[in-house]
């Protein structure tokens, strides 16, 4: 009896150990692969706002990481800056949406110094195929309907969807995606134009081993 | 011999279809049988899945005590279904995101560990390398009917979005069959799944049923053979 838990104890060690290996193994082959794949993948969406003519830094490693889960949506978020010839010239901010028909809504929105949009492009998101999902530019070309906005206030009313007597479209049938991704991207906006100096200057630590995220100074927001 | 692999590709494909007859993996197969994209890369998953489990369950099947052989089971399915997200992760990033976390769901597909049990831990590896492929091939093939049939009706596309599985290249097999003011969500949305795959059973019920009809209307003529040359 002993004897053959012990030998069932050691066979299942044996499978375990054989297949930890292999996945393992696998895991270290395919690393550099899959860290090549989503960057390049960011790569694309952050070019496609940020023109290669505009910096000549390294977008990608240009990243600080954010801790402004009120304003960003998530307890972290990192922003990557752009420059040229040493001047800073805009920030792409990752932020999420928190309140979309499905699920988290996370996107990329660049502005320029001057707090002007340059573009907003949804990364990932779990709207309805078919209504909420036109906020991908590969479905509608709504989302380009923010370039060159700008946010007056914090609570600028015009960003809103015509339904709330905003200046953005809603789709037929899908109120609430609009809706969620238009407030979010006006708080991020907002929380990039009001930091942009401590934010061009936050340390680059989105690839460090234990990022210290920089807690800069949020700027006092008067009524 | 080879009546033995005939009879498991019939089985595979249509006899004991694993997601029309043993109504297995229905999670993975109603959620992303959305597009026939999704519905292809997550057959072709299952299909990796279901033959190195299979054979590797049979190669193992004689080391392996009966009491000990179902943990044995989940940590060989485990280990594939993670080889393959890996993979997948690596060379279609793309698709890997949209199927997102039914890949790892892989796992917990019944019908992966139901044949482990009843076929590959009692026959030889090949056999059950064999078999693995024709299970395999049959839920790929019912999830991408049900993939083109819910997209056709959804969007009116069909393979929209092939380029996540295949590469660029393959964009322009996206083909436009049906314009839609409003796309009729029913059939994007679970339910048309649910309904979608009740259709696909209810056809297959059928044509089982009309082809027993014919063969009780045909004894008759059999049974005047006086002699059976061929015994299968």
């Amino acid at each position: 009896m002993l004897k053959n838990m012990q030998k069932n104890g050691f066979i299942l060690g044996a499978f375990a150990i054989a297949a930890t290996s292999l996945v393992v193994a696998t895991q270290y082959l395919t690393a550099d692969r899959i860290e090549e794949q989503q960057r390049s993948e960011l790569l694309r969406t952050l070019n496609a706002l940020i023109p290669a003519a505009q910096h000549d830094n390294d977008l990608y490693a240009d990243c600080t990481l954010i801790a402004a889960p009120e304003a960003l949506g998530a307890p972290q978020q990192p922003i990557y800056r752009s420059r040229l010839d040493g001047q800073s010239n805009a920030l792409a901010i990752r932020a999420t949406a928190t309140d979309g028909y499905s699920g988290n809504i996370h996107f990329l929105v660049a502005i320029n110094v001057n707090g002007q949009v340059q573009g907003v492009r949804v990364l990932q998101h779990r709207e309805t195929p078919g209504l909420g999902d036109k906020i991908e530019l590969k479905k509608s070309d709504w989302v380009l309907s923010f370039d060159g906005e700008r946010v007056r206030s914090e609570n600028d009313s015009r960003w809103a969807v015509r339904r709330d007597n905003g200046m953005f479209d809603q789709f037929t049938g899908a109120t609430i995606t609009p809706r969620a991704l238009v407030n979010a991207v006006r708080k991020a906006v907002w929380y990039g134009q009001e930091n942009s100096q401590a934010l061009f200057n936050a340390p680059a630590n989105c690839y460090a081993e234990n990022p210290e995220i920089a807690a800069i100074d949020v700027v006092e927001q008067t009524e | 011999m080879s009546s033995e692999f005939h009879t498991l590709s019939k089985d595979g494909l249509w006899e004991n279809n694993p997601a029309l007859v043993q109504l297995l993996g229905l999670c993975p197969l109603l959620a992303v049988s959305g597009t026939i994209t999704n519905a292809l890369g997550l057959g072709i998953a299952t299909l990796l899945v279901l033959v190195g489990s299979n054979i590797t369950v049979s190669l193992v099947r004689n080391f392996v005590p009966n009491e000990i052989r179902i943990p044995v089971f989940v940590i060989v399915i485990a280990t594939f279904v993670t080889l393959v997200e890996l993979t997948m992760n690596a060379f279609t990033y793309g698709l890997y995101m949209a199927l997102g976390i039914f890949i790892p769901l892989i796992v917990t597909n019944c019908a992966i560990i139901g044949r482990a049990e009843a076929y590959a831990s009692k026959n030889n590896w090949y056999k059950a390398g064999f078999d693995g492929l024709m299970m395999g091939l049959g839920f790929a093939a019912v999830l991408v009917a049900l993939g083109a049939m819910r997209e056709l009706i959804g969007q009116g596309t069909l393979f929209d979005g092939a380029e996540l599985l295949l590469g660029e290249w393959a964009s322009s097999l996206r083909v436009q069959l049906i314009e839609f003011d409003y796309p009729l969500l029913i059939a994007i949305l679970p339910p048309g799944a649910f309904i979608g795959l009740g259709f696909l059973i209810a056809g297959k019920n059928w044509l089982d049923a009309r082809k027993r009809e014919k063969l009780a209307k045909a004894p008759v003529e059999k049974a005047q053979r006086a002699r059976v040359t061929h015994v299968s």
